[in-house]
């Protein structure tokens, strides 16, 4: 085999240049042919009936073509199952404009069809709706008595609910010498990628459609629009290469590609519907969640009581779960333990998976517990972590398919300065402020998907490879590219990635951290085979000019297969092509994970945090000056694209800590903030000097590229770091996320 | 966005022609006013375009020492023209301490004056207002609040205004010179915003149909003692949680006379002339400031998500007091910890 080149190698972004000049095409901005433009009409009430619609005025306005609500709309499937999508939760689905029924605030009611995106919002606001209230309920705290257990489906085998108790808490957490016990919450929060929603969809005739579809899967939004429609899947192509952000939100098709296809098949036109920044509030969010924490050690530091309970949002028609608690039993070894995680359906929309979904909401919950517990035994909060250390997943009984978290710990603290940390309530001063520093662990699930590539190489000397997988920014595109020219000895530059189109390899919607692991490796294996192809053509060219070689006696290098006893002996890869009649050699692969290695361990990115804050005493501003994360993940297919998403991490760290919160107002079942301008996520004078390690880790058990994934490990040690850092300042804990002005008065 | 007429107007007697009539509005840089009208909440029928209007592009020297600066001179020229640094730095910080750098090139200084809040009820056209729609109510005393007043509120509304320039406009007793059909006038910045009373609707006492033409400052600008302290959710980027203008003039090492205008408090910049009088032949010290913050923040009252700010703002106003000794170590806009 070939030593890895591009593997490992920091490269910037393939597609870097065509969105930085403006090339490359995002969903709303394919202006095709006699386009007619959507825009949602949102419910202004929480939980009710439609009585009435008056489209008079609406109708009146130059340019109006068309509205569509649930009393004209063309056929829409009947079953629940028809509305699933690969990541919906179990329960039933919201079917846009199905029927009169109204189930959050901001629901799509209507789509006013005009000539121009102006003509039709203007309209929009000129539709006159009654309807019929009934009383709802939005408030997560005062309901906390009708929690109920999650309902089992598909998400939950992904997202496992908490595994039972172990040991005997409540006698362990009675006599332990050290404890604390805590309540924590955050409200919701929403993902708000710079690229809002939108489908452009091409009406191609008789019941086909390609959809220009802003999303993190194709086929997910392929395979959703098929069964709503009742349209054959190669009837619905969807195309999306560029992807401004998704952050999770577009795990599930969203309510304007259903309307932009409904439109799309009544009009028999081409049809776009994009949405507003406040539209990007009416959907899925991160759920409120309050948690209660107790745990216990015992005097010389052995943690020996942990329970964690966790109580979040849903609505009432889907039942989100996410791993919340789960967490603590890994990263520790305590073995009395309990845990709980609970679901309250309210009037909201579904709760969607954002970022590190559960992770970052528990660990800020089991990381600032910890300090509190380190604190009352006069401990160092990372000599009581190490003290800790979970060498084995105890909450599973089996061994971590590798875990390098003790290295992180000693990078992190070394780069960052650990030692120099005062004890709490005698910090550095500078001039007006305080100085704060606090330290956490982070850990994300590995998760195992099938995926599948296509690998083809042709007569131009060009790898082509393909997956109908699509790229929010993250550099996927780029990884994949560089394990595909490492396979078959090739350069960057003779590698074309085709991909965000669901014709291609199907792929399972990218998220999670899963898709460098998932479609990576399935690339490696396709590539492969193509390797393996290529050779045995090679074989039998004119002359055998490989004689009796082996695969294993030759290397694949820039473009030719060479000899390794005899460097003379070559066969370029392009005679090998036109040897097969000019047509390119081509070889698909589906990752498959061998689900029965992998169930023998515990698969999980760790990482630590270690952050300064400066607070200013009278003020009680709070400034995250520096910080430092070090990140044990498996193999580092780019170090550049990777030390991007673990910067992004802390950054978004740093937001969930001081920053972003989507306010509820209770009485109106309406969340009120829903602009930039409130919306308050990090500016650059929030963000200081940030550090990235990555510490060496080899796993050979996960998948063929040993690679974890790394899109949500750099968020999760953040909020609790600094929490903790505060805590260390100032004495106070701060258990209302975000911390804000005015907190630490 | 409704169909509008649009003319644009060279001088100000045209301007204040064409701006006749109820939904008739000049437009400036545009900043505030599109927004509110793509967002629904405002319905021009006609749009008067001043900013072809060149005389109001002016920064110019008045025979009493201060300064006329015309009502379309952009904020970010007037923050950085070198005789508002060298005699306003005051008016500078505020400017600076405001939205963006893009914002500020578009935003001129009578859309300053006329922006409007920022109160999240206000801004969605389905929610009660009394400032939006008179008479539908005010769902922001028992809601989301975090913004909104804590002093000069009434049962009506808790909205505050946002500007951080008119903080220090107020503090420096700046004037506005408007025209109107009826002719010119002016108007002492006391006077110009008021509180919301039983009219919420109305934000200021300027005419419908009358122009500002340029706001002139007075001699006295505080160069050597001021601070202009704004807290805010994020370190750049948003508006004011509670903000503080504070400028006085320092004889034998007492304070000869000073002013104190507070942003993000109330529906108007907010000054207490007592305060100002307290000071007067004090030393600068936290415990003159104290007072002086006790003064200006007599009857101050919270709401469910904003009584931290009456502590805060008693803070700011010694901090802010202390800062101005030494305005040299301050960067402009720079958050408080840095
Ligand atoms: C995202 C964002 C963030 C912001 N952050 C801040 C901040 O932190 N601090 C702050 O102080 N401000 C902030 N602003 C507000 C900004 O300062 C104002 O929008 C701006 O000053 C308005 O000026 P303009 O020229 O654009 O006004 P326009 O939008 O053109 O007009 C506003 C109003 O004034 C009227 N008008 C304009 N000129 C005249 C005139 N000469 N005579 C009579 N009527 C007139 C218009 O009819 C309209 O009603 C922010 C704005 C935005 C959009």
């Amino acid at each position: 085999m070939t030593k890895n080149k591009e593997i490992g190698r920091a490269r910037r972004r393939i597609e870097g240049e065509l969105k930085v000049t403006g090339q490359a095409k995002y969903a709303a901005e394919y202006n095709v042919p006699d386009l007619l433009h959507g825009y949602i009409v949102n419910a202004t009430i929480v939980k009710g009936k439609i009585e009435s619609i008056d489209e008079a005025a609406t109708r009146a306005v130059p340019g109006v073509v068309d509205i569509i609500h649930h009393e004209n709309r063309p056929k829409m499937a009947y079953f629940d199952m028809q509305y699933s999508d690969m990541d919906a939760p179990p329960g039933s689905p919201f079917r846009p404009l199905y029927d009169a029924e109204i189930k959050f605030h901001g629901q799509p009611i209507a789509l006013v069809v005009a000539k121009t995106f102006e003509a039709a919002r203007y309209a929009a606001s000129l539709l006159k709706i009654t309807y019929t209230e009934e009383e709802f309920d939005v408030n997560l705290k005062t309901n906390l008595d009708r929690a109920k257990k999650p309902s089992m489906g598909l998400a939950t085998l992904i997202k496992p609910l908490p595994p039972g108790p172990r040991g005997d808490f409540d006698a362990a957490y009675a006599t332990a010498t050290a404890k604390f016990e805590g309540e924590f919450h955050h409200g919701a929060q929403h993902h708000n990628p710079m690229e809002m929603f939108a489908s452009t969809t091409v009406y191609e005739g008789e019941g086909k459609l390609t959809i220009y579809d802003k999303t993190q899967g194709t086929n997910n939004s392929q395979l959703f629009i098929g069964n709503i429609f009742g349209l054959k899947m190669g009837n619905v192509r969807v195309i999306a290469p560029y992807v401004g952000g998704g952050f999770g939100s577009g795990l599930r098709p969203q309510h304007q590609l259903v309307l932009s296809v409904l439109a799309a098949l009544c009009l028999k036109r081409n049809v776009r519907v994009s949405m507003d920044r406040s539209q990007m509030f009416t959907y899925g969010h991160r759920p409120e969640t309050i948690q209660h924490t107790r745990f216990g050690a015992t005097a010389d530091g052995e943690l020996t009581a942990v329970n964690h309970v966790a109580h979040s949002e849903t609505s009432r028609y889907e039942d989100y779960n996410e791993v919340v608690v789960n967490h603590a039993g890994m990263l520790y070894p305590a073995q009395n333990v309990t845990l709980d995680y609970k679901l309250v359906p309210l009037d909201v929309s579904t709760p969607m998976d954002m970022r590190a979904p559960g992770g970052v909401t528990g660990m800020v919950a089991v990381e600032n517990t910890m300090d509190q517990v380190a604190d009352r035994l006069g401990m160092d909060p990372l000599e009581f972590r190490l003290k800790n250390y979970a060498e084995r997943d105890h909450s599973s009984d089996k061994p971590f398919s590798s875990k390098e978290l003790r290295e992180c710990y000693r990078q992190g603290a070394e780069s960052f300065g650990w030692k120099d940390r005062r004890p709490t309530g005698q910090p550095e001063k500078r001039g007006n402020r305080i100085v704060g520093r606090g330290m956490s662990s982070g850990l994300w699930d590995v998760i195992a998907l099938p995926g599948k590539a296509t690998a083809e190489f042709n007569a131009e000397g060009k790898l082509v490879v393909s997956s109908a997988v699509n790229d929010c920014g993250q550099g996927a595109y780029t990884v994949f590219s560089q394990i595909a020219a490492d396979q078959l000895g090739l350069p960057l530059e003779s590698v074309k990635f085709v991909y965000g189109d669901s014709e291609l390899p199907l792929s399972p919607i990218q998220g999670g951290s899963y898709t460098t692991g998932v479609v990576g490796s399935a690339v490696k294996l396709a590539c492969l085979a193509l390797r393996n192809k290529l050779f045995k053509l090679a074989q039998i060219l004119d002359g055998f000019p490989l004689g009796d070689a082996l695969p294993q006696d030759v290397d694949f290098m820039d473009g030719e297969i060479i000899v390794k006893k005899d460097p003379t002996i070559r066969v370029k890869l392009t005679d090998v092509v036109a040897f097969n009649q000019g047509k390119p050699v081509k070889a698909s692969k589906s990752n498959i994970p061998n689900v029965f290695k992998l169930k023998q361990y515990t698969r999980a990115a760790h990482a630590a945090s270690f952050v300064e804050v400066e607070i200013d005493e009278q003020l009680g501003i709070v400034n995250v000056t520096r910080a430092v994360t070090a990140v044990a993940a498996g193999a580092i297919m780019n170090p550049k694209t990777a030390r991007s998403q673990i910067l992004g991490g802390m950054v978004w760290g740093i937001s969930l800590a001081t920053r972003e919160e989507s306010l509820l107002d209770k009485k109106m079942g309406k969340y009120v903030n829903d602009d930039l301008g409130e919306y308050h996520l990090p500016v650059h004078a929030d963000i200081h000097d940030l550090e990235v390690i990555f510490v060496e880790e080899h796993d050979e058990i996960i998948n063929a590229l040993g690679a974890k994934g790394i899109g949500e490990i750099g968020m999760i040690s953040m909020a609790p770091a600094i929490i903790n850092a505060v805590y260390n300042a100032t004495g106070k804990l701060v258990t209302a996320l975000p911390l804000k002005v005015g907190d630490l008065l | 966005m409704n169909n509008f007429h649009y003319t644009k107007a060279s001088s100000v007697d045209e301007a204040v022609l064409a701006g006749k009539g109820a939904e008739n509005y000049f437009i400036a840089g545009g900043t505030n006013l599109l927004d509110l009208w793509k967002y629904d909440l405002t319905h021009p029928q006609k749009m008067v375009d001043v900013n072809g209007i060149e005389e109001l592009k002016t920064i110019t020297e008045l025979p009493n020492g201060g300064l006329r600066l015309g009502a379309l001179v952009t904020n970010n020229t007037t923050a950085y023209h070198p005789l508002v640094e060298a005699r306003y730095p005051l008016l500078s910080r505020t400017i600076l301490a405001g939205a963006t750098a893009q914002i500020r090139n578009s935003a001129t200084n009578g859309g300053n004056l006329l922006q409007r809040t920022r109160c999240y009820y206000f801004y969605d056209p389905a929610s009660p207002c009394n400032k939006r729609n008179p008479g539908s109510g005010c769902p922001a005393v028992e809601g989301q609040n975090r913004l909104h007043a804590i002093l000069g509120f009434s049962d009506k509304c808790i909205a505050t205004f946002p500007s951080d320039m008119c903080v220090a406009l107020a503090a420096l007793e700046a004037v506005v010179r408007v025209t109107g059909p009826n002719g010119s006038r002016e108007i002492a910045f006391a006077d110009f915003h008021r509180l919301p009373g039983d009219r919420p609707e109305l934000d200021n006492t300027l005419g419908q149909d009358e122009l500002i033409t340029a706001i002139d400052l007075p001699p006295r600008g505080y160069a050597e003692h001021h601070n202009y302290l704004k807290l805010r959710d994020r370190n750049s980027y948003a508006f004011a949680l509670v903000s503080v203008a504070t400028g006085y003039e320092l004889e034998a090492g007492m304070i000869a006379n000073a002013r104190i205008a507070l942003g993000g408090v109330a529906h108007i910049p907010w000054r207490v002339e007592a305060a100002e009088t307290y000071l007067e032949g004090k030393a600068p010290t936290e415990a003159s400031f104290a007072g002086a913050a006790d003064l200006i923040l007599a009857g101050a009252q919270g709401f469910e998500h904003n009584a931290f700010k009456i502590e805060l703002a008693r803070r700011t106003i010694v901090r802010s007091g202390m800062m101005a000794l030494d305005p040299s170590c301050q960067r402009p806009g720079a958050p408080p910890s840095l």
